[in-house]
């Protein structure tokens, strides 16, 4: 086995424990607010069905936050194991935003979500609040920390070259407020505030066509939405703007997820097709003449650099379907979202055909989030450290691709049944509410 | 000068020290009664997984640290030492999954499905244990090859499976009551046995397998106050045995035996630490061969500063949930 199959084995095993972990974080992060203001309207309505809004849905939450830990564990070591290259390079700007994960957020979480989860009769009534609080902000300060190093990995900034060409930090104020950060943190926050908006609608929903009138499923339901209609609108407009942040730092990532093949002035926007590396064309493709100009810089007539200008490109039909994927589910979820608003504003009621159809939207938030992952992480490729560290240059020579295989079907294992037994206790607990 | 190149990654070394001290510690108790799941009845196992409930969490977020700091405080070992250790690693992290989504799963599964998950809440538990005995075995013998050293690490293995035990069971003792810490005061027993061997091999084995460990340990007359390690272990291997003799055990002194247990590790620790100081990787990998200043003078800073708070809030969490587990976790 060759170094270019131990490349892949340790993409492939990296790749399905980040996609993997991905999942319960974009979830638990909003979530975790929503858990806020369920306990917040319980104290000040002291409404009994408030109470069981937040009890199940705090199941929920350490359900998916359990999933989110030991896949983060996972990771942890899997930087050492896959990608030693990584950390012998970058190590001194990715360590300690790191080890403040860690220090920062991920204690404060994993120390008060026992309170929140088993203390309500042990702790006074704002103590409860205050952990509930503590364990959102915790989640978001994570978020922050591991946003950071990723946006400094696409975008880096900050740092200079120690002597033996390791990199430091000259400013971290530099190196944490890297370009695309306050872009990538935004979309980020706001992906896990409508990925747990159509999960609370979707189970919500779920229980409404089980026990309709339900009134804890009534009321986690009509606050999903009203959420979800707020921020899928912002969501576009913050996409927007992260595109043009993108635009301005990795054309090549652009040129890639649009397949733009030549620079030129006026591009078209190709809606659909199939990208042919080979032919450098893209196959049965729908264009719309100049709008991608009009969509990516603003300027119907604004030059965009093609791949031919980036001998270094990523592979282009990925990122190219992945980006399609998530803005084609993002607009959907716009339409849901104001949909079902509209239905319920005018029939003052959850009509079967609409809690089916939010159903069916449960997971939308996932493969939006999912599909924007690998835009932005296959789209840095060749780099793992745009412009500084290649991802071939990074893995480790002592593994062997036995290991790696053995390993890896070991984890694609265990990652199925757990996920199997996560969906299976989802629909159940979502099923009989708060009985 | 003296202060960032000599200063800096001693005081990493030690915070790594106390992070993977406290991990063995705290996830050992946890992971000891994951052990014993088999040996109890329905309604015992209830009571054993709700004593660890609130707790495992963040007893978890210790080996995160701990491995964090070896990741960024001395990353040149970090890759040597997973490499190395790779599918042992691995083992442990699938161990540690499957028993960590079990907590929750257990609890709100019903039928087979309920006893699914016990089982693989009790193999995540004994997977995750003996992966990290077979790594202490395989580290300190310097990742020797061979199958006698294989066969060693293998031994280290079970031995601290039945360290956890004994964590778990003396937990036990303490958060239990009635026909359940009876059985936990002979668990114990079981546990403290195992103990005894592991810490036995152990401690032979190190200084036969390096040079600079042999010369540490027969350096007269520093040998005899070392001796006090070993006295001290023994002392309280003998007090943990004589109170597990005792049934029933006084109200007052049922935290004695954990804290007894707490005492071995914490000597086994302070001996292996004395024993491979000043290497990460013995006779390979030095300490000083550690980040750069500039990273570790920024993470000292956030350590000193957090630490504190992070142990406050633990002792709180600690202190929510003292007293007896019952049957039912959720109020």
């Amino acid at each position: 086995m060759d170094g270019s199959d131990i490349l892949l084995l340790a993409r492939a095993q990296f790749g399905l424990n980040v996609a993997f972990h991905i999942l319960f974080p974009s979830l638990t992060i909003g979530l975790a607010w929503f858990l806020v203001y369920f306990r917040a309207q319980y104290a000040r309505t002291g409404a009994a069905e408030w109470l069981d809004v937040y009890k199940v849905w705090t199941k929920v939450f350490a359900l998916s936050f359990a999933m989110g830990v030991v896949s983060g564990i996972t990771m942890s070591f899997q930087f050492g194991t896959n990608w030693p290259g990584f950390m012998l390079k970058v190590g001194n700007i990715a360590g300690p935003l790191l080890a403040y994960e860690v220090l920062t957020a991920f204690f404060l979480e994993a120390s008060f979500l026992g309170v929140m989860l088993f203390g309500m009769s042990r702790v006074p009534p704002w103590l409860h609040m205050a952990s509930t609080c503590i364990v959102a902000v915790g989640t978001t300060l994570s978020a922050f920390w591991i946003l950071a190093l990723n946006s400094w990995m696409q975008t880096p900034a900050g740092h200079v070259a120690a002597p033996d060409g390791a990199l430091i930090a000259g400013s971290w104020l530099g190196v944490i407020w890297n370009p695309s950060f306050p872009y990538r943190m935004s979309h980020m926050l706001l992906a896990s505030g409508l990925t747990a908006s159509f999960v609370l609608a979707g189970l919500s929903a779920w229980r409404l066509l089980k026990a309709p009138g339900d009134g804890a499923a009534t009321r986690s339901l009509r606050t999903a939405l009203v959420v979800a209609a707020v921020l899928a609108p912002l969501q576009a407009f913050v996409g927007d703007l992260h595109g043009l942040n993108t635009l301005e730092h990795q054309p090549a990532k652009i040129a890639a997820l649009e397949a733009i093949w030549t620079t030129e002035k006026g591009v078209p926007l190709t809606l659909v097709g199939i990208p042919n590396e080979k032919t450098n064309s893209t196959d049965y493709a729908i264009k719309l003449p100049k709008l991608g100009s009009l969509v990516l810089a603003h300027d119907a007539d604004a030059e965009i650099q093609g791949l031919d200008r980036f001998p270094d490109h990523p592979p282009v039909a990925p990122v190219f379907f992945a980006f399609r994927a998530m803005v084609g589910v993002g607009m959907l979820m716009i339409a849901m979202a104001w949909f079902s608003l509209f239905i319920v504003y005018k029939t003052k009621a959850f009509p079967r055909f609409l809690l089916w159809g939010l159903a069916g939207f449960t997971f939308s938030g996932w493969i939006a989030t999912l599909s924007g992952w690998l835009v932005t992480e296959i789209g840095r490729q060749p780099w793992l450290v745009y412009g500084i560290l290649r991802t071939a240059d990074a893995t480790g020579n002592a593994v062997t691709g036995a290991q790696l295989g053995a390993s890896l079907t070991g984890y694609l294992l265990t990652y199925a049944l757990m996920f199997l037994a996560y969906l299976v206790v989802l629909t159940h607990l979502a099923g009989k509410g708060s009985q | 000068m003296i202060y960032t190149e000599l200063g800096l990654p001693l005081a990493f070394a030690a915070l790594m020290g106390v992070a993977i001290l406290a991990y063995v510690v705290l996830d050992g108790y946890d992971l000891g009664v994951g052990m014993l799941m088999p040996a109890a009845s329905p309604e015992q196992q209830n009571r054993m997984v709700n004593s660890i409930g609130p707790f495992w969490d963040a007893n978890e977020t210790w080996l995160v640290l701990g491995v964090g700091i070896l990741l960024v405080a001395f990353p040149a070992a970090h890759g040597v030492i997973l490499q190395a250790l790779y599918l042992p690693v691995a083992a442990m992290l699938v161990g540690l999954m499957l028993r960590g989504v079990a907590f929750e799963f257990r609890m709100k599964a019903l039928g087979w499905h309920r006893e699914l998950w016990n089982w693989l809440f009790w193999f995540g538990s004994f997977l995750a244990s003996f992966a990290q005995g077979v790594m202490l075995g395989r580290y300190i013998t310097g990742f020797a090859p061979g199958v006698g050293y294989y066969l060693f690490a293998l031994t280290v293995g079970a031995a601290l499976c039945g360290g956890y035990v004994l964590m778990g069971a003396t937990w036990l003792i303490a958060r239990t009551e009635g026909e359940l810490q009876k059985k936990s005061l002979a668990w114990a027993r079981w546990g403290l046995l195992w103990v005894g061997l592991g810490v036995a091999l152990v401690s032979l084995a190190t200084p036969m397998v390096s040079e600079t460990v042999r010369a540490k340990w027969f350096n007269f007359p520093a040998t005899l106050w070392l001796m006090l390690l070993p006295a001290a272990t023994f002392a309280a291997g003998v007090r943990l045995w004589i109170l597990t003799g005792r049934n029933p055990l006084d109200k007052n002194h049922e935290w004695r035996p954990f804290f007894c247990a707490v005492a071995i590790f914490v000597l086994a620790f302070m001996g292996l630490a004395y024993s491979i100081f000043p290497w990460v990787v013995i006779d390979r990998i030095g300490i000083w061969e550690a980040s750069r200043p500039e990273a570790l003078r920024v993470m000292l800073v956030g350590a000193l500063l957090v630490l504190p708070l992070i142990l406050a809030y633990n002792v709180l969490v600690y202190r929510i949930f003292r007293g007896k587990a019952r049957e039912h976790l959720y109020d």
